[in-house]
């Protein structure tokens, strides 16, 4: 059978999904956010509630979401995406609501946001793409680089000592009673996305129950940030990122995981 | 001995803050000026100087860091660029309302919002006029150099701690990434704790070992007593307008029309002045070092000389406002400025002044306080 | 049993070489062409066009989305 037998539109089985917009994404090759922003617009398409969904932005590389994700969005300040999208979600409570954070915005600038709006259990979904980097400023550490880790802010290494020990914002936050889903995830392998998205379809359709906040953190690779290629960088996170920020279920229907 | 080095601005700014002995220096990244503090960690003044260097969790975490060094008379200083200084001003107003001593950066982007990362001049309002709440002014520092930049560090600590007061460095995204030669100064030593207790013991809260408390606030429930210290903070405010005004003129002796800019704006706008000598136009330039104080009177007196002013800005205009106070409305005032990061041009800053000044003089009545900055 | 073939088909203006898709094929389909697209990027390609099943594998991880799959059944 030849090539061109093949490639026909009856038979296509995966394309990009209509929900991100025709602008190139302007992350570098090979991020993580990339495949993060896909999978979520292929759930709300898979869900059918692009028409009620609404999304927060946060500051940081993934500012321009809103070039990329064609839906309604609303871009926040530094940090502050919790909170708008606590206004929006109590004002429109039908709506599906979404943040979409680094980790310099949710653990960083943003933590007073993050906790407070998971310990009221906003009916909302917090996605947080943990990539222990500030990408966009240029490098820079952040609240979850890792201790040894270089960075443009810590040229010769995390420095427990001077500069704290990365934080496990999403252990903390799921210890709190308002939180209703927690989980982690990646996203660089086949066997990573697809256990991902299934884990953002729960976070959405979680939205229907009101039963309090989802939160879904995916761990992502920083080539550039980190100064490897996409496949190194990948492989990095695998041994280095994993063993602290281990992949899984947190909390789940309201209850920790033991 | 003095180094000569080509260096960006914010790293030279960085560089000088570490010889001029200062104590500490809390930040947060944000382009453009996010260089600061990238320098000072691969420096590791820790090393050279004992220099406390922190990345805080946020802005409004960098300037509490900095109010929490300065009470006790540590020279601290931050840095960040404007919505980062809108973050800091609530705690801007607290070290000026408790007579602190205390150096901010603002490397100045684009506004108003999240706005963009290019260069701009749109954060005149905040800086002059306060920026936060309640009745307080800052002493306002503009570099227009990577010179500047450097040198202008050990005089605003020398400002601060004169007064008691924050000083603002008002740098822009231009200034702060340019490379220029720069001189370095020769490093002084950090204060010891016995100097610093010798020199600001009275009020630094440092311990209270042979004296009485101090207390540092700026919270008086008092309202006599809130007064007084309004009063007080506008005492050194009228003192800083008599003895540490500070200002340039070129070509202004036998000018006819003057341009008044600052930073980045003054810069080009030499270039304009040349290339408007060169057609004949006798055009003058003053510029403004610290913003506040203002030059206030010598404008007044210009404006006897000169029979129209451009106020240059990369904004909407700001700094036109207190021109055409200085001036009470004498000569017609006009703002040209470019915005949205987009730097004007010395032909373009020519043409306003042509087109506004010059040939509109006598067209457009200034007296009628229209303003446009089209 | 009914065998699957399958395609790939790489908007190669869109593909920004960054090679995530080449690991997680596990038929080895996927190979960096010699050649550049606009952006001055090695884009992916079928080197082994016989080997693709359509798993869509390296289509979920692609960033970029510049890989649509095809699969058809073929009877063996």
């Amino acid at each position: 059978m030849e090539v061109l037998d093949i490639i026909k539109q009856e038979n296509q089985v995966f394309c990009k999904t209509k929900l991100m917009t025709d602008t190139p994404l302007s992350y570098c090759p090979g991020c993580g956010h990339g495949t993060a922003h896909n999978l979520v617009m292929e759930v709300i398409d898979e869900m059918g509630i692009s028409e009620d969904v609404i999304g927060v932005a946060p500051v940081g590389c993934s500012v321009l979401a809103y070039d990329f994700m064609d839906i309604d969005m609303s871009q926040a300040a530094h940090g502050r995406a919790p909170a708008v999208a606590t206004a929006i979600s109590r004002l429109w409570p039908e709506k599906y609501v979404f943040t979409y954070q680094g980790d310099g915005d949710l653990a960083a600038i943003g933590t007073a946001e993050t906790i407070h709006a998971c310990n009221r259990g906003e009916n909302i979904v917090i996605i947080f793409v943990n990539n222990g980097i500030y990408g966009m400023t240029g490098g820079q550490m952040a609240p979850t680089t890792l201790a040894g880790m270089k960075s443009s802010t810590s040229p010769y290494g995390r420095d427990i000592e001077t500069m704290g020990s990365p934080l496990k914002i999403t252990e903390l936050i799921a210890n709190l009673p308002g939180v209703y889903y927690v989980t982690r995830h990646s996203v660089h392998t086949h066997k990573h996305a697809r256990k991902a998205k299934i884990a953002i379809r729960k976070a959405f359709e979680n939205t229907r129950l009101n039963k309090g906040l989802s939160f879904i953190e995916i761990l992502s690779n920083c080539n550039s940030g980190w100064k490897m290629t996409p496949n190194e960088s990948n492989i990095w996170m695998e041994e280095n990122m994993f063993p602290y920020f281990p992949l899984g279920d947190i909390k789940v229907e309201g209850k920790l995981k033991q | 001995m003095s180094e000569l080095k080509l260096m960006k601005g914010n790293e030279a700014l960085a560089e000088a803050a570490i010889r001029a002995g200062v104590d500490a220096y809390f930040g947060y990244p944000i382009t453009p000026q996010t260089e600061i503090i990238e320098y000072l960690m691969m420096e590791r003044p820790e090393k050279r100087t004992g220099m406390v260097v922190l990345q805080a969790e946020s802005e409004i975490a960098a300037i509490n860091m900095v109010y929490g060094a300065a009470s006790t008379g540590k020279k601290a200083m931050t840095s960040s660029s404007s919505p980062g200084i809108s973050l800091k001003l609530e705690g801007i107003s607290y070290i000026a309302g408790a007579e602190l001593p205390a150096v901010i950066v603002n490397v100045v982007r684009a506004g108003p919002g999240l706005g963009t990362i290019q260069p701009s001049q749109s954060d005149y309002f905040q800086s002059v006029k306060g920026g936060g709440h309640g009745d307080y002014k800052l002493y306002v520092l503009a570099p227009a150099s990577v010179q500047e930049m450097s040198d202008f560090v050990e005089d605003a600590f020398d400002i601060a701690f004169k007064y008691r007061a924050p000083v603002l460095i008002l740098s822009d995204g231009l200034i702060g990434q340019m490379m220029e030669k720069v001189f370095l100064k020769e490093p002084k030593p950090r204060w010891t704790n016995e100097e610093l207790i010798e020199k600001h013991g009275s009020w630094a809260v440092t311990g209270k070992k042979g004296r009485e408390r101090n207390v540092v606030t700026s919270l008086d429930l008092k309202s006599e007593k809130m007064e007084a210290r309004v009063h007080r903070l506008q005492r050194k405010y009228e003192q800083m307008e008599k003895e540490d005004l500070r200002f340039e003129k070129i070509n202004c002796d036998d000018a006819e029309y003057l341009i008044v800019a600052y930073g980045s704006s003054a810069r080009i706008s030499q270039k304009a002045v040349e290339l408007a000598r060169a057609k004949g136009i006798k055009v003058g330039l003053l510029r403004p070092i610290t913003l506040f104080p203002y030059p206030k009177q010598v404008l007044f007196e210009l404006a006897d000389q000169v029979k129209g002013i451009l106020s240059v800005e990369l904004s909407a205009g700001q700094m036109v406002e207190d021109v055409r106070l200085a001036v009470e409305h004498k000569i017609p005032v006009e703002h040209f400025g470019r915005t949205g990061g987009i730097i004007h041009t010395p032909e373009e800053i020519l043409q306003a002044l042509e087109q506004k000044i010059i040939n509109n003089g006598s067209i457009r009545h200034h007296k009628t306080r229209e303003s446009s900055i089209l | 049993m009914a065998k699957v073939k399958g395609a790939i088909v790489v908007d190669t203006q869109t593909c920004k070489g960054c090679e995530v898709c080449i690991p997680v094929c596990l038929d080895d389909v996927i190979g960096m062409s010699s050649e550049v697209n606009r952006k001055g990027y090695h884009y992916a390609y079928m080197k082994n066009p016989e080997a693709c099943n359509g798993c869509t594998n390296c289509g979920i991880v692609c960033p970029d989305r510049a890989i649509t799959v095809y699969r058809v059944k073929v009877s063996t």
